[in-house]
């Protein structure tokens, strides 16, 4: 990607960093907090990020995907209430129930995507009207069966509601509970650092990683991006241009599904309606600004991060915040900051961008 | 040449569309190492036939050998490993792929997961080297030029060890000089044992490079034939099923007052660069200015800027001496233009209206057509009924959408549209662009009595025939420039192809 976009990023990054730094310097070191909004950058960032990768495996197969939104949403209802279930009525412990309900998640967000490549490559749907289809189907499902579950009178979980079994745990307490207490040096380094992250966090980067090797160093990305760009051209060497199509979808479900994971069994141990908050959407304006490649959709991911890492440690300085500044005190003027940035960023500020030649363009034989 | 190197035949292969039999017991044979041409004008069944024999679509009927096998090709896949490979008329190449990346498509070699590019590199440099096919590997495609990605696809092909090469209308969007020198790798690769079919309608083409010719009209093959035993008006009249007059006949031009003037004229494309670069001409009353040049050299822009459809980012355009620069479409049609669009069914015709509605498209709101508002359908039905019989067009009534007309109907339609009204300058883009023979020379004749009858006439078309059969002069275009204007007496082919591959006025 072009120097100018990465710049770009690196300076609203800087900017965001920056404020914070400075209104909170009278309570914390620089780098202490520098330390904090990393951490809570990469951490928040998670969603976005695989998000992007799952429009990017849709869209760099000619498949526009605005569905991510509903995916990530039912993703993260179900796996939860797969975990819930594994833990309080199958009676597996936390971990492997919150495990168990990452693999839910992942799975929901499989089927959401099959439904749309159904939708949108074999019954040639529109495939706005089509993503349009899963969110809205997402937020009535996980909201009826949220309420008819656990709030309605003599439904399941009705007046008892159970424990869910918690969050996953970080890379220090992973690694301390796998020794048996036995590596507190290594624990102790990894603690509260940087790296200190929950699993699907690190897995998110490792996806980024994994993605851009896929696409540009594989037969299958080559082929993946040779049906988004001339699909008849594909075609006639003899590649099957639906199948490649259905796979790419499938895959991307299954990133959003991780990312919805993330909502409920890494970043809260709970469920609310529409918690997904638009976060698909963001994720969507990530790859665009990324121009569709993984590593400038991560980074486009972490600038929106860092806006939501921003809004939540200004929340913890609140106290130090200049009167001059007194806006910033609002916080729904500071959490309307990821969205304005996703306004400003979509305009085309960073010149433009190119999708893939047949993105959303059914194939016709 | 002996029966036993017919490497391909295709025996009473049928094939019917729903209300149209494309393929009537079609029998078709290739020899080994020749080039057999495929001559016949659109809609004659060659394209469905080399479908067929690519694994596109299915025959009703009839048998197909390869190697004196019989063979049932399913898909693309099938003939390509039969060693059949095809080079599309629209280039099936990724213009973001590099050209190793498009020859390896579907037929990659991959090294630990990777994807072996310089594997690959070195053989697409063998194999070009060998048939002195010059490609980069490491070029993206949508940056070499039209003839360099062709031969992209014929190294595609190669790549893929095929010995039977087809080639549709491969000519089309080249230079005469980038068109022979296909014909040069036509015969090397044909010297060296590929067998080829050459599908066109050109008929000096395939009079100048094929080894056999096989005619076909209207689904049937007329016959088969050495370009020894024929010529280009018996071929002709084996293609259209009738004496057809090649030359257009036409008197000396009268040029009379400068209708047309344009100064510095600068027109961006679509995504915003200037394909335009300051070009001045003019057309007189009573003359034909020919554009020549390869497709996309700025000519779209320049007509769409000229008929109002694009604004002009620079110079002026003066019509009968007043400025007109960047005037509506609207407009520009009332003060006397009649614009032959190129693309007939996005710009020339609204296709769900009927043929009658089609014709008034242009003075639907004024008398007699349109009176406070309100439709006339009486004076509609006249004039169409007047146009149809005047233009000659073909249509059951006039109350047909006219998308269930044929192209060369359609055309009539636009044609008896702009040029039935007091024109004083004519912009035809391509005006004959896939129609059939009898369109053509009906529409070439129209075209000549308009300038006749003293309209300006400035006529864009990427056939070089076409333009130094109508022409009085002929100015040429390339990326963006006017690099010569000549006079139609003074032009040879061969000159305006240099000019047309870029080569300037000054220089040669």
């Amino acid at each position: 990607m072009e120097l100018k976009r990465f710049g770009f990023i690196a300076a609203i990054i800087v900017v965001l960093f920056s404020v914070v730094v400075l209104i909170g310097s009278s309570q914390s070191s620089p780098l202490v907090i520098i330390g904090s909004m990393i951490a809570t950058t990469i951490a928040v960032a998670t969603p976005l990020t695989l998000g992007a990768l799952s429009g990017l495996y849709c869209e760099r197969a000619g498949v526009v995907n605005i569905g991510i939104e509903g995916m990530m949403l039912a993703a993260a209802f179900f796996g939860w209430l797969a975990s819930i279930y594994m833990n309080s009525i199958f009676g597996w412990a936390a971990l492997p129930s919150l495990i168990g309900g990452v693999f839910f998640a992942i799975f929901t967000g499989g089927l959401f995507a099959l439904l749309h490549a159904v939708l949108s490559i074999t019954f040639k749907v529109d495939q706005i009207i089509g993503g349009t289809v899963i969110n809205i189907l997402a937020i009535g499902v996980t909201g009826f069966l949220n309420r008819q579950m656990f709030f309605e009178k003599g439904s399941i979980f009705g007046g008892n509601v159970p424990h869910a079994p918690g969050t996953l745990p970080s890379l220090a307490k992973a690694i301390d509970s796998l020794c048996n207490g036995g590596c507190g040096g290594l624990v102790n380094s990894i603690s509260g650092s940087v790296i200190d992250q929950k699993p699907i966090a690190l897995l998110a980067i490792l996806l980024v990683a994994f993605t851009h090797y896929v696409l540009f160093y594989t037969r299958w990305g080559l082929r993946t991006r040779a049906v988004g760009e001339h699909p008849r051209a594909a075609d006639t060497v003899g590649i099957n241009v639906q199948r490649m199509r259905y796979a790419n979808v499938i895959i991307g479900g299954l990133m959003a599904g991780l990312g919805g994971a993330y909502f409920t069994l890494e970043s809260v141990p709970s469920f609310e309606p529409l918690m997904t908050n638009g976060r698909g959407f963001i994720a969507l304006a990530a790859m665009i600004f990324g121009n569709w490649t993984p590593f400038g959709a991560w980074a486009a991911a972490l600038v929106f991060g860092a806006s939501q890492a921003m809004q939540i440690n200004l929340q913890i300085f609140r106290e130090s915040i200049p009167p001059q500044l007194a806006i910033l005190q609002i916080s729904y003027i500071v959490g309307l900051t990821p969205y304005i940035l996703t306004m400003l960023i979509l305009t085309g500020i960073i010149g433009k961008t190119t999708p893939p030649a047949a993105d959303g363009v059914p194939y016709e034989k | 040449m002996t029966e036993t190197n017919i490497i391909l035949e295709a025996k009473g292969i049928t094939k019917n569309f729903p209300g149209v039999l494309a393929n009537d017991n079609v029998n078709f044979d290739l020899r080994q190492g020749e080039i057999h041409a495929l001559l016949g004008e659109n809609g004659a069944g060659k394209t469905t036939l080399m479908n067929i024999i690519y694994g596109l679509y299915r025959p009703d009927s009839g048998e197909m050998r390869v190697d004196g096998k019989p063979v049932i090709i399913h898909s693309a896949k099938d003939s390509i490993a039969l060693g059949i490979g095809m080079v599309h008329q629209h280039f099936m190449l990724i213009p973001v792929f590099t050209v190793a990346e498009n020859i390896m498509l579907g037929d990659e070699t991959v090294k630990r997961g990777v994807l072996d590019r310089k594997g690959v590199a070195a053989k697409v440099a063998a194999l070009s080297h060998q048939y002195g096919l010059d490609v980069d590997s490491l070029a993206l495609v949508g940056q070499l030029p039209v003839g360099l990605q062709q031969r992209v696809e014929i190294v595609k092909t190669l790549y893929r060890d095929a010995h039977i090469l087809i080639l549709d209308e491969p000519t089309a969007v080249l230079t005469p000089q980038e068109a022979d020198d296909l014909f040069r790798i036509m015969r090397e690769l044909a010297g060296r044992g590929v067998s080829i079919i050459f599908i066109t309608h050109k008929l000096k083409e395939v009079l100048a490079v094929a080894d056999r010719i096989t005619v076909m009209r209207g689904g049937h093959v007329v016959n088969t034939v050495t370009p020894a035993e024929t010529d280009e008006p018996r071929l002709a009249s084996m293609m259209v099923g009738r004496q057809v007059i090649l030359t257009v006949e036409k008197g000396a031009s009268e040029p009379k007052e400068k209708a047309l003037e344009v100064k510095d004229f600068k027109v961006n494309s679509q995504r915003g660069l200037e394909t335009v670069h300051g070009i001045s001409f003019d057309v007189r009353g009573g003359e034909i200015l020919g554009i020549a040049g390869v497709q996309g050299n700025g000519q779209t822009e320049l007509v769409e800027a000229l008929t109002g459809l694009r604004a002009p980012t620079g110079g002026a355009v003066h019509f009968d001496g007043q400025e007109v620069t960047g005037s509506m479409p609207r407009a520009m049609t009332e003060i006397g233009l009649a614009h032959i669009p190129e693309d007939r069914q996005r710009h020339g015709l609204v296709l769900s209206y009927t043929v009658a509605d089609n014709m008034v498209l242009c003075d639907y709101y004024h008398p007699p057509f349109g009176v406070r508002g309100i439709i006339q359908q009486t004076a509609l039905d006249e004039n169409a009924r007047r146009l149809i019989q005047a233009y000659d067009v073909r249509t059951p009534s006039p109350y047909v959408p006219v998308s269930k007309l044929s192209g060369g109907n359609q055309q009539k339609v636009i044609v008896a549209r702009e040029l039935s009204r007091p024109v004083k300058l004519v912009i035809a883009n391509q005006p004959t662009r896939g129609l059939d023979v009898g369109s053509i020379e009906y529409i070439h004749s129209v075209i000549v009595k308009m300038r006749d009858n003293g309209a300006a006439v400035l006529l864009v078309s990427a056939e070089l025939d076409e333009i130094m059969a109508l022409s009085d002069r002929i100015a040429v275009m390339y990326r963006g420039h006017i690099v010569a204007i000549v006079n139609v007496k003074e032009a040879t082919r061969e000159q305006i192809g240099l000019w047309m591959a870029g080569a300037q006025a000054a220089s040669v």
